[in-house]
């Protein structure tokens, strides 16, 4: 029974694996390097780039989406709010760019997490030496690419119909870098979603419903003088209305600074509360 | 010698499932434990405590020499798992997938990559290691999956019923392979339901039902243990089948008949089988086949639990001889 010769599978020795052990700190061939989090963190967002570019349609929505919201306010309430689309458009555009980060990654992100998270592939990672958080930060690191994209779609789109960034490339730039900044922050809050629901429906719902009041109770589409007084107060005091700001005074002049202390500030809480809170969760899950 | 896989008293429960009452289970270094039990037994719960992934309620468990609860990382550096399902990445071709492991075990590029290129060989993948692993069949995805548990060249090697779904060429083909790691010195505890596979595998057999271990042994003692051996006597020629079933009938003392030109009967000792060997050889009856039988493994775990593994094993409908 021992002795059939092996076919296909041919023998060819692997390193050598030691029969005692016990010395737990180093694996076969490799010792232990620094930095464990970044590297690993790295090495699965290029797993996940991977996975995106053999499926580029996953992209789609980043490219869709700044794209239907621009032409769909410009043209639908251009002409009622500001009077002319043209108009209306400079007014609009800075605002479209923080919606957009904060959309590009609130719903796909959470939803790959799941995924994956069902998916026999985490479960080798997490028989492996590899930190619980990277797995986490992997994914997200990697959905950077959906921001990049849909903010230079964004961009283009908006040339095309007419916007004029009015300040200079490098407030441009500082403008793009804030919101694709905030935008990641905040996806930190459908990763934990995503770790506690564990369920695709859910986790996209909620991820599809969470920005509206965060978005759209700010100034991104008309001043706030103009609103109920209950949704001013809102507004006042939502973080999303200084990123709004901020973006409103890098791209089209006027007092930008304080706005955009404010949005670090936020995105920094963003991170940090919602990140462990993520990473913190899905440890106790083990 | 420090076993290489010590678990006592391991409980784990799941609100009112007791997915697992207190088991024991123990392998020497480099030998194969064979995990048997139908489906809904505790086996993938069982490794998922081994490899670290899920957190016992009770008992002690050590892999290596370390305490999984303890010593989780130090665990993962000296483990290998594949798991029930695929876990490799079906984006990623087959040499992408074994680099990110080599990666993650903190393998310096170059070495990452020579030991994908290494083992891919090994496991016949050479031609498919540039296609995404999705693209594989499901004898190749085992393969990438066991090559893919290597890479971290483990001391231990946890495989969750390793040849569930193949057809039996490639099981065998699996089989080759598991018995060559073993004999390079890894301890392999591995899963399944297939009773001839632990027979074929396993130095040690544990059998599992509803979380308990209910029985521990070699294979050849665990069929010893339920008794019962069997003579078995094909004639070359099937007329001389009645013949054949006369001296049988003779040496064991009670009723025996031929069927389809074979004879098989319960013997009490090995000396009724001298006895039917010498007097088959004077009737002048030349046979093909002639051997004394211990019960296969499904007769065993019939006897050990009271009911057929299989018939838990799978969801459908096959009816099974309850007398067996
Ligand atoms: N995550 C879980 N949640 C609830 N019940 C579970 C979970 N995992 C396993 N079980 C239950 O525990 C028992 C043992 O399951 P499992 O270890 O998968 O068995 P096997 O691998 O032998 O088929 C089953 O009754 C199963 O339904
Ligand atoms: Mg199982």
């Amino acid at each position: 029974m021992t002795s059939t010769p092996e076919p296909a599978v041919r023998t060819v020795p692997l390193p050598p694996s030691p029969a005692s052990g016990g010395d737990g700190g180093r694996s076969q061939g490799g010792t232990v390097r620094p930095w464990p989090l970044v590297r690993h963190s790295l090495a699965l967002a290029g797993r996940s780039l991977t996975r995106t570019r053999r499926n580029p349609g996953v992209l789609l929505d980043a490219l869709i989406l700044p794209v239907i919201f621009l032409v769909l306010f410009v043209y639908l309430f251009g002409g009622a709010v500001a009077g002319s689309t043209r108009e209306y458009l400079q007014y609009l555009f800075p605002g479209i760019l923080v919606l957009t980060t904060v959309l590009a990654g609130q719903i796909s992100t959470g939803l790959s997490i799941v995924t994956d998270m069902k998916k026999g592939v985490f479960d080798r990672f997490r028989s492996m030496p590899v930190p619980r958080a990277a797995l986490l930060i992997g994914s997200v690191l990697a959905d950077a690419i959906r921001y990049v994209i849909a903010v230079v779609v964004l961009f283009g789109v908006g040339y095309l119909l007419g916007f004029r960034v009015e300040t200079d490339l490098g407030s441009a730039l500082a403008a793009a870098a804030l919101a694709i900044g905030f935008g990641f922050s905040l996806s930190w809050l459908t990763v934990l979603l995503a770790v506690l629901l564990r369920d695709e429906t859910m986790v996209s719902t909620v991820g599809f419903l969470l920005p509206f009041p965060l978005v759209f109770g700010t100034s991104m589409a008309a001043p706030v003088e103009t609103m109920p007084g209950w949704l001013r107060a809102w507004a006042e005091v939502n973080p999303v209305s200084h990123a709004i700001e901020a973006s409103q005074g890098l791209l089209l002049g006027g007092p930008a600074a304080g706005a955009a202390g404010m949005t670090l500030l936020w995105g920094g809480i963003f991170l940090a509360v919602f990140g462990t809170a993520a990473v913190t969760a899905y440890r106790r899950l083990v | 010698m420090r076993p290489a896989i010590q678990v006592e008293g391991l409980v784990k429960t799941f609100g009112t499932t007791t997915a697992l009452a207190g088991i024991d289970l123990r392998a020497r270094p480099g030998t194969v434990l064979g995990v048997l039990g139908p489906n809904g037994a505790g086996k993938t719960t069982a490794i998922r405590i081994l490899a670290t992934m899920l957190r016992p309620d009770a008992g002690t468990v050590f892999v290596d020499g370390l305490d999984v609860v303890r010593d989780p990382v130090a665990v993962r550096r000296a483990i290998g798992l594949t798991g029930q399902y695929a876990t490799v990445d079906e984006n990623l071709t087959g040499t992408e997938n074994l680099v990110l492991f080599g990666r993650l075990f903190d393998l310096p590029r170059a070495e990452a990559r020579s030991r994908a290129a290494r083992l891919l060989d090994r496991f016949g993948l050479r031609e498919a290691a540039g296609r995404p692993a999705g693209t594989y069949s499901g004898g190749m995805r085992r393969r990438l999956d066991l090559a893919a548990s290597l890479v971290g060249a483990p001391r231990i090697l946890f495989l969750d019923e390793p040849t569930t779904g193949l057809d039996p060429g490639k099981r065998e083909e699996l089989w080759q392979t598991i018995r060559g790691l073993a004999d390079e010195g890894t301890t392999v505890l591995l899963t399944t339901q297939y009773l001839e596979e632990a027979d074929a595998l396993a130095d040690e057999i544990s059998v599992i039902d509803h979380g308990r271990v209910i029985a521990h042994d070699t294979p050849a003692g665990l069929k010893q243990q339920v008794g019962g051996q069997t003579v078995v006597v094909r004639p070359r020629d099937p007329a001389q089948a009645p013949t054949a079933a006369g001296v049988v009938e003779r040496a064991v003392g009670h009723r025996v008949e031929a069927v389809r030109g074979v004879v098989t009967a319960p013997v009490a000792d090995e000396h009724a089988f001298a006895d039917i060997v010498r007097a088959l050889e004077h009737a002048d009856v030349p046979v093909t086949e002639l051997a004394l039988r211990l019960p296969s493994l499904d007769e065993a775990f019939f006897t050990l639990t009271g009911h057929p593994a299989a018939a838990v094993a799978t969801t459908s409908g096959r009816s099974h001889d309850l007398d067996a």
